[in-house]
């Protein structure tokens, strides 16, 4: 046996055996990273919902389940209607004009396609707890004198008036998300498909 | 002793045994604050052998789960025990903990030679509060949906890879049954497995550098002429002793505890987790266990919507900062002198505030933000005082560490 050693052959064959080891690491990692994500089952789960709200009375709301999570829908009557307006300087938004909140055909006053109907996700926007309904008015909601009813978020003490938007300095950082949703008759609706959409 | 040869041959039993116990040197000026480490090995294996137990007869399944735990309750011959043991095992272990970091803070045992002492001991804190939070989403009880819904978010809050690495933890959109199975998973498995080497790693380090003491004095500056420190004895029998009588009266307050008032008071079992997991309603007052509430109110006093990006993301990163600046504190702490009983006043002051703050954090966790359980202000005003002062201790320390009058080390323990 020689002693001839060829250094560069021997760091070569070193760095390309190191390489090789480590993209099958990297390789093997994949796979095993990916298994994590949501399963085929978690995606195919979110059929739309279909809600019948002729026996929802004005000021009433009712929740129903879409993909996991709490749908509110809120039939406002026409006090509560009025209410939006006043509390729009104490929002953070009140145009709505963060795009991503809503659909287009949400993006209005009400935010909703008939002005007395709400349909909001009830997952707070700033960690995703349930806020709770708060709709007594005054010093007896426990939320200030000129509280005029909405919903509040026990986890962090979020605040969201009757149309779902934000108020100002609190945790939460966007208005409630309003799902695509459409009516399929007039007094039925549609949760999880967009209104106007071939479906 | 030829067995003892015939395996000593083959394998350093009696020279690990002698290392670590017969001759490892402790100082021979250890007081109570030295019995916690040793006390949070016993609940490490107390939780170890409970979790095996618990293991065969808990399901993780979110049809199952809820109703396997009642089963283990009703059912299973001193199921009852096992389980409070281990629920009230985890409370228990952060108490030992938080005692035994509190005692590195005030005889500054995080000092040079100890740092790596110290954050090993800070990496093993992160992944005991984690597996804290995955085992408390097993039961499937309303508070550890919500909790777990909420802890996940948070990692939605961070810009760009938020709201996909969120779902990858999940498993799912929502918190779920995927969720729920691999939570399993990491409970049982990988947190157990990384903690049992930490904690090994943890005490190799400290018998590499040899134990701080009360006193803050190394020991090791004075040798006898066998080469062992004049002023430390053996771990071994003495201080396996003291810490069996520490054992013995731990175990008793332990198990009035589990005996007499397993959930206490809501302080270590919530009262909305003996309803099961319902995805609609979100519990009145949804908060984590005590020791994970200062940080859940540092998280919830940063309200600040002008801060760029929003209040949210730097809520999170408040709360993340809080945890990580612990590790500085070996290069943040300038003193000449490493206990508390040879610093000044500044120190003095600084510490109390800090474990005043800390405690006041934890207490206001667990409270709605927008009431008043303390005086004049809303928790949430008190929150964010606590904040800055919780952060002042840090940022502040390699000033008033600097400028403190500390009194001369003796040469020798006391």
């Amino acid at each position: 046996m020689s002693n001839d050693v060829n250094d560069g052959r021997r760091r070569l064959l070193t760095t390309v055996t190191t390489g090789v080891g480590l993209a099958g690491a990297t390789a093997l990692a994949v796979p095993l990273v990916a298994s994590m994500k949501p399963s085929a089952r978690a995606l195919a789960a979110g059929a739309p919902v279909e809600v019948d709200i002729e026996d929802l009375a004005p000021g009433q709301m009712k929740v129903v389940e879409w993909r996991g999570k709490p749908v509110w829908i809120l039939r406002r009557d026409k006090a509560m209607l009025a209410d939006l307006e006043k509390v729009v300087s104490e929002l953070s938004d009140p145009d709505s004009a963060v795009a991503e909140q809503q659909p287009v055909y949400a993006q209005n006053a009400t935010r909703s396609i008939r002005p007395d109907v709400l349909v909001v996700l009830g997952v707070c926007t700033h960690l995703g707890c349930a806020p709770t309904k708060n709709f007594e008015t005054g010093a007896p909601s426990g939320l200030g004198d000129d509280w005029v009813g909405g919903f509040f978020c026990p986890c962090h003490g979020s605040k969201f008036d009757l149309s779902g938007r934000v108020f100002k300095n609190v945790p939460a950082p966007t208005n409630l998300v309003v799902p695509p949703h459409s009516y399929v008759a007039d007094n039925r609706i549609l949760i999880g498909v967009d209104e106007g959409s071939a479906a | 002793m030829s067995l003892i040869n015939w395996i000593d041959d083959r394998f350093p039993l009696t020279k690990v045994w002698n290392e670590h116990l017969a001759q490892y040197y402790a100082p021979k000026n250890f007081n109570f604050w030295y019995y916690f480490g040793g006390l949070a090995v016993v609940v490490l294996v107390l939780q170890i052998v409970t979790g095996i137990i618990l293991t065969m007869h808990y399901k993780p399944d979110s049809t199952l789960a809820f109703a396997s735990v009642e089963y283990i309750m009703r059912d299973v011959p001193a199921g009852w025990f096992v389980r409070y043991l281990h629920g009230v095992g985890a409370s228990m272990f952060f108490v030992v903990v938080y005692m035994h970091m509190f005692r590195g803070l005030m005889y500054g045992s995080y000092r040079n030679p100890r740092e790596l002492i110290w954050i090993l001991g800070m990496v093993i804190y992160v992944a005991l509060m984690a597996e804290a939070f995955f085992g408390y989403l097993l039961p499937w009880g309303n508070m550890s949906y919500w909790g777990a819904q909420v802890i996940i978010s948070l990692f939605g809050a961070l810009p760009v890879i938020g709201e996909p690495l969120a779902e990858w933890i999940r498993g799912d959109f929502v918190v779920s049954d995927a969720t729920l199975n691999r939570f399993f998973a990491f409970h049982v498995i990988l947190l157990p497995l990384l903690l049992s080497l930490l904690v090994y790693l943890h005490i190799v380090a400290l018998h590499k550098v040899g134990s701080n003491n009360p006193d803050g004095v190394e020991i090791k500056k004075n040798k006898d002429k066998d080469g062992n420190p004049v002023d430390g004895i053996p771990f071994h029998p003495y201080y396996t002793v003291k810490d069996t009588f520490g054992i013995a009266v731990f175990m008793t307050i332990f198990l009035a505890i589990v005996f007499f008032v397993p959930e206490l008071g809501g302080w270590f079992l919530e009262k909305d987790n003996f309803a099961p997991a319902d995805i609609l309603q979100t519990p009145p007052d949804i908060v984590p266990l005590w020791y994970l509430t200062p940080y859940y109110s540092i998280l919830r006093a940063v309200t600040f919507e002008w801060l760029p990006g929003g209040a949210k993301v730097w809520g999170v990163i408040a709360m993340g900062a809080a945890i990580v600046m612990f590790f500085f504190l070996p290069w943040l702490d300038r003193a000449k002198v490493r206990s508390i009983r040879y610093r000044g006043w500044m120190f003095k002051t600084a510490l109390t505030i800090f474990v005043v703050t800390f405690v006041m954090l934890g207490f206001l966790g667990t409270k709605n933000p927008d009431h008043i359980d303390l005086f004049f202000f809303k928790n949430v005003i008190w929150a964010q005082i606590g904040l800055v002062l919780y952060f002042a201790f840090f940022f502040l320390m390699p000033i008033y560490t600097k400028l403190d009058r500390t009194k001369p080390e003796p040469d020798r323990v006391g």
